[in-house]
């Protein structure tokens, strides 16, 4: 079976997102990019497949400029097998997204596909849900578990107060949650060899997608800031502050 | 699980300039001679530039030689000095500002650039890469390996995954062993590694002692109408006192930002000085002020400078590598410039190599011919003009000192027949708590001045947290029992990262530290006055993550 999985290249999550100072976008020079935290887990989940013998391919695609080459070789380095990257200069929205892969989906015939849930840097939560739309194939999100049983794959999903599980003909779209499972760190021989595994580039037009904007980015403004705490001395002096200065109690 | 091994033909360990510049050297010389040669680099911050921290206004003498069409490269050099101004700060008011006249030549700044060195690393890397380099960033050196006969014979890189309690945990790789002919130390001041090799080999048996400094540095977006593209301020005085010294910068970059830092000697004495507490408070001074007020600030970090110069050099070679850039102290401190130097350096030390493999040297060889190419290069006679120039302001003070500076420098090109020496280390000079004054600093405004934890909340420091603690004590007992008596535990002020806390829990003291917010600049392992703390490299990756500093 081939596994396709999804990469994005986001903002590290270790660094502190700055907006710039004309509201227009959050600052992104110079700044550490990563592996989308859920998309590494998805890379993850697909290589224990292959270790398993349950799948004999993992292909990685990711949708963005000649940069975003360099998170594909960070999940070849994690055991892919080999890469493509669609080149967009603009990072399009999720259902543009969500039809590029669907082409990809058409030409590869994966027999499962694994997504992250959710980007950390828009957070949209929306681009596994779409494929599975666009293709007609079942989707398992927020999976926590994720078990090959014949032609079925059966997806422990996180939902509200509790787990779910549901059983999907494949292939079939799994989106992943936190707990699948924990990434592993890439070796440097690995690293090494990544850099020699086999990765395409194509562009929209290649698989005859036209990408259109349907949303326009207005503004975007960081949270109001905290204010600095104090310390209080005693109990009497927080009730007494909280009653006479911050007028809660 | 063993640890696996690979080879090549040169290791070098960081990529700040000097090892940059020495892949960068090496990779060239192979491609013009088309000759196969195998080169990697260790980076332990999670990128390159991650972990790399500087003002920096630099020369650009290594770098025209190493590209000399770094312009029409697109290297980001962007920002030339247009002016140069100098001031003495009286008191919290009051400034002088000292006539160009009467500035050592060295302090001169024409013709230098402004640079993000964070930055200009990221597009060295790219040349290296492009040149065949193999960069692993995110792979932290932990340990030299030595061959049977002494030499050296290359690093391994860190076990990742151990717990805190020592324990593998399900992620658990081993380190891999890196061998090589010849290794490069390039890990910046006070390398954790160059500090044992230089030990082992005794390097430093003929020299004076080290000296170092701790800079502390922001980055600011200012108010357009505030923004002075390519001024550059230098300058000494408040609110450093008691025996601290040190001098401040503030550069006006391009994208209406400036960066502002102190370096702080760290010969200081008072164990009551805060490093980090004289950099917030020297903001408020009108001379800062002026820029920064109604700006915003956008990061934060720190590093250790190394500054003994010429005369605290060490030699730079052992059998098996060489010792290059701040790791070894190259740093020009009459002009607080160490990069083209670091650069430079790092070049002698890729030619030294280079010649030395063609000529089918098998490696493990102390190279004698590095030590030639160094001492008939402009580095070793710029750095030997500088000579006194540190030694003079620790012995005489900043003004007397300054003096001398200014005739060495000014009348005799540095060449001035004597040779000062300053032979004590940085960590003998604290003097007990009861002999000092405690310092009562400003309290911070959140507008200028800010405390440590928003400030480390900026340099995007992280480290896994169920790690081993980097930060070792050779003996647990010390700081409660010795330097919280007689020094009132200074590692709590001079660590610009609040790593270091004394706890008190009703009757009882608790030391506690706090690993996870470290930005790997070295302070503790040079000032401890009971030399009881070691930086040791933590897991790969861990760290700040500095964005343009
Ligand atoms: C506040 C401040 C202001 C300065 N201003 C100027 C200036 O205006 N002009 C100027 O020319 N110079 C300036 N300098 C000095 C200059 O930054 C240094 O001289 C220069 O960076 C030294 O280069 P280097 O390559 O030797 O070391 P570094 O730049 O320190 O680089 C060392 C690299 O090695 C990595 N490393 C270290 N140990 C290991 C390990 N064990 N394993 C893997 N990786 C490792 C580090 O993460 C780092 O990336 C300033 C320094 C400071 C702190
Ligand atoms: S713990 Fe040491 S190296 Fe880390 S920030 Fe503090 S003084 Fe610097």
């Amino acid at each position: 079976m081939k596994v396709l999985v999804t990469v994005k290249r986001v903002i590290d999550y270790n660094v502190k997102v700055r907006v710039k100072s004309d509201n227009t976008d959050v600052d992104l020079a110079n700044v550490k990019m990563a592996l989308n935290p859920f998309c590494e887990i998805a890379v993850e989940e697909a290589v224990r497949l292959k270790e398993a013998g349950t799948a004999d391919e993992v292909v990685v695609v990711s949708i963005g400029p000649k940069a975003c080459q360099e998170q594909i070789r960070t999940a070849l380095a994690l055991g892919a097998d080999r890469g493509i990257q669609i080149e967009t200069e603009e990072a399009p929205e999720s259902l543009g997204v969500a039809k590029l892969l669907a082409k990809v989906i058409e030409e590869e015939q994966p027999g499962l596909v694994i997504m992250g849930k959710q980007a950390i840097d828009s957070d949209n939560n929306q681009t596994g849900q779409m494929l599975a739309a666009l293709t007609d194939m079942p989707q398992g999100t927020f999976a926590s578990e994720v078990k090959i049983d014949g032609d079925n794959v059966n997806v422990t999903r996180e939902v509200d107060g509790g787990l779910q599980t549901v059983a999907l003909n494949m292939p079939a779209i799994v989106t992943t949650d936190l707990r699948l499972n924990e990434p592993r760190y890439a070796s440097l021989p690995n690293i090494m060899k990544a850099k020699r595994k086999p990765l395409d580039v194509k562009s929209p037009a290649d698989l005859g997608v036209e990408l259109k904007a349907h949303t326009k980015l207005l503004k975007v403004t960081p949270p109001a800031e905290r204010q600095a705490g104090i310390k209080v001395a005693s109990v009497d002096e927080l009730v007494e502050k909280l009653k006479n200065e911050a007028k809660v109690i | 699980m063993v640890r696996e091994s690979m080879e090549f033909d040169v290791v070098i360990v960081g990529a700040g300039p000097s090892g940059l510049s020495a892949a960068c050297r090496l990779m060239q010389q192979a491609n013009e001679t088309e000759q196969e040669l195998t080169v990697c680099v260790v980076e332990k911050g999670s990128e390159i530039g991650a972990h790399i921290l500087s003002g920096a206004v630099i020369e650009t003498r290594a770098l025209d030689e190493l590209f000399p069409d770094w312009k029409g490269m697109g290297a980001p050099l962007n920002t030339p000095v247009t002016e140069d101004q100098i001031f003495m700060l009286r008191n919290e008011e009051a400034s002088i500002k000292v006539s160009n006249i009467l500035v050592p030549k060295t302090m001169h700044n024409h013709g230098n650039y402004i640079v993000s060195l964070g930055n200009l690393c990221r597009w060295l890397g790219e040349q290296a890469e492009q040149l065949g380099v193999e960069i692993f960033p995110g792979f932290a050196a932990a340990e030299v390996l030595y061959n049977d006969d002494g030499s050296v014979k290359g690093i391994a890189t860190g076990d990742m995954g151990i717990s805190e309690a020592g324990e593998q945990k399900d992620s658990y790789i081993p380190g891999m062993e890196l061998h090589a002919k010849y290794t490069i130390l390039s890990e910046g001041c006070r390398g954790h590694l160059g500090k044992e090799l230089i030990e082992n080999f005794d390097l430093a048996a003929e020299a004076d002692a080290q000296h170092y400094g701790v800079g502390i540095k922001e980055l600011w977006d200012i108010a357009p109408e505030n923004h002075k593209p390519g001024l550059v301020l230098h300058g000494s005085g408040w609110p450093l006192s008691d025996g601290a010294s040190g001098g401040f910068f503030l550069y006006h970059t391009d994208d209406n930002q400036v960066v502002v830092g102190l370096i702080v000697d760290l010969n200081y004495s008072n164990p009551y000085t805060s490093p980090f507490d004289e950099f917030q408070s020297m903001k408020h001074h009108p001379v800062l002020k002026q820029y920064l007020e109604g700006g915003k600030r956008v990061s934060y970090g720190a590093r250790a400078i190394t500054k003994g110069g010429f005369n605290s050099l060490p030699r730079m070679t052992f059998p098996g590598g060489i010792v290059t850039g701040c790791n070894a102290g190259t740093l020009n401190f009459s002009k607080i410039k160490g990069t083209h130097t670091a650069m430079k350096s790092g070049t002698l030390a890729a030619e030294a190599i280079f010649e030395a493999l063609q000529n089918g040297c098998e490696g493990g060889q102390e190279l004698q011919s590095f030590t030639d190419k160094f001492e008939s290069s402009w580095l070793y006679d710029e750095l030997f003009r500088s000579r006194n120039f540190g030694p003079a302001l620790h012995k005489f003070g900043p003004i007397l000192g300054g003096g001398f500076n200014f005739i060495d420098q000014n009348l005799f090109c540095g060449k001035i027949p004597v040779t000062l020496h300053d032979d004590k280390e940085d960590y003998e000079q604290m003097l007990p708590a009861s002999e000092c004054k405690p310092i009562d600093y400003l309290k911070p405004d959140g507008e200028l001045s800010f405390d440590k934890l928003s400030s480390v909340f900026l340099s995007n420091t992280n480290h896994e947290e169920d790690q081993p603690i980097h930060l070792k004590l050779k003996d647990e007992t010390i700081p409660l029992n010795r330097n919280l008596p007689q020094y009132a535990e200074p590692a709590q002020r001079y660590c610009p990262a609040g790593v270091y806390e004394v706890i008190e829990e009703g009757q009882e003291k608790r030391f506690q530290i706090n690993s996870q917010n470290c930005l790997h600049c070295k302070t503790c392992d040079i000032k401890d006055p009971a030399q009881n703390i070691r930086w040791v490299v933590p897991e790969g990756m861990g760290g700040p993550n500095y964005p343009n500093m």
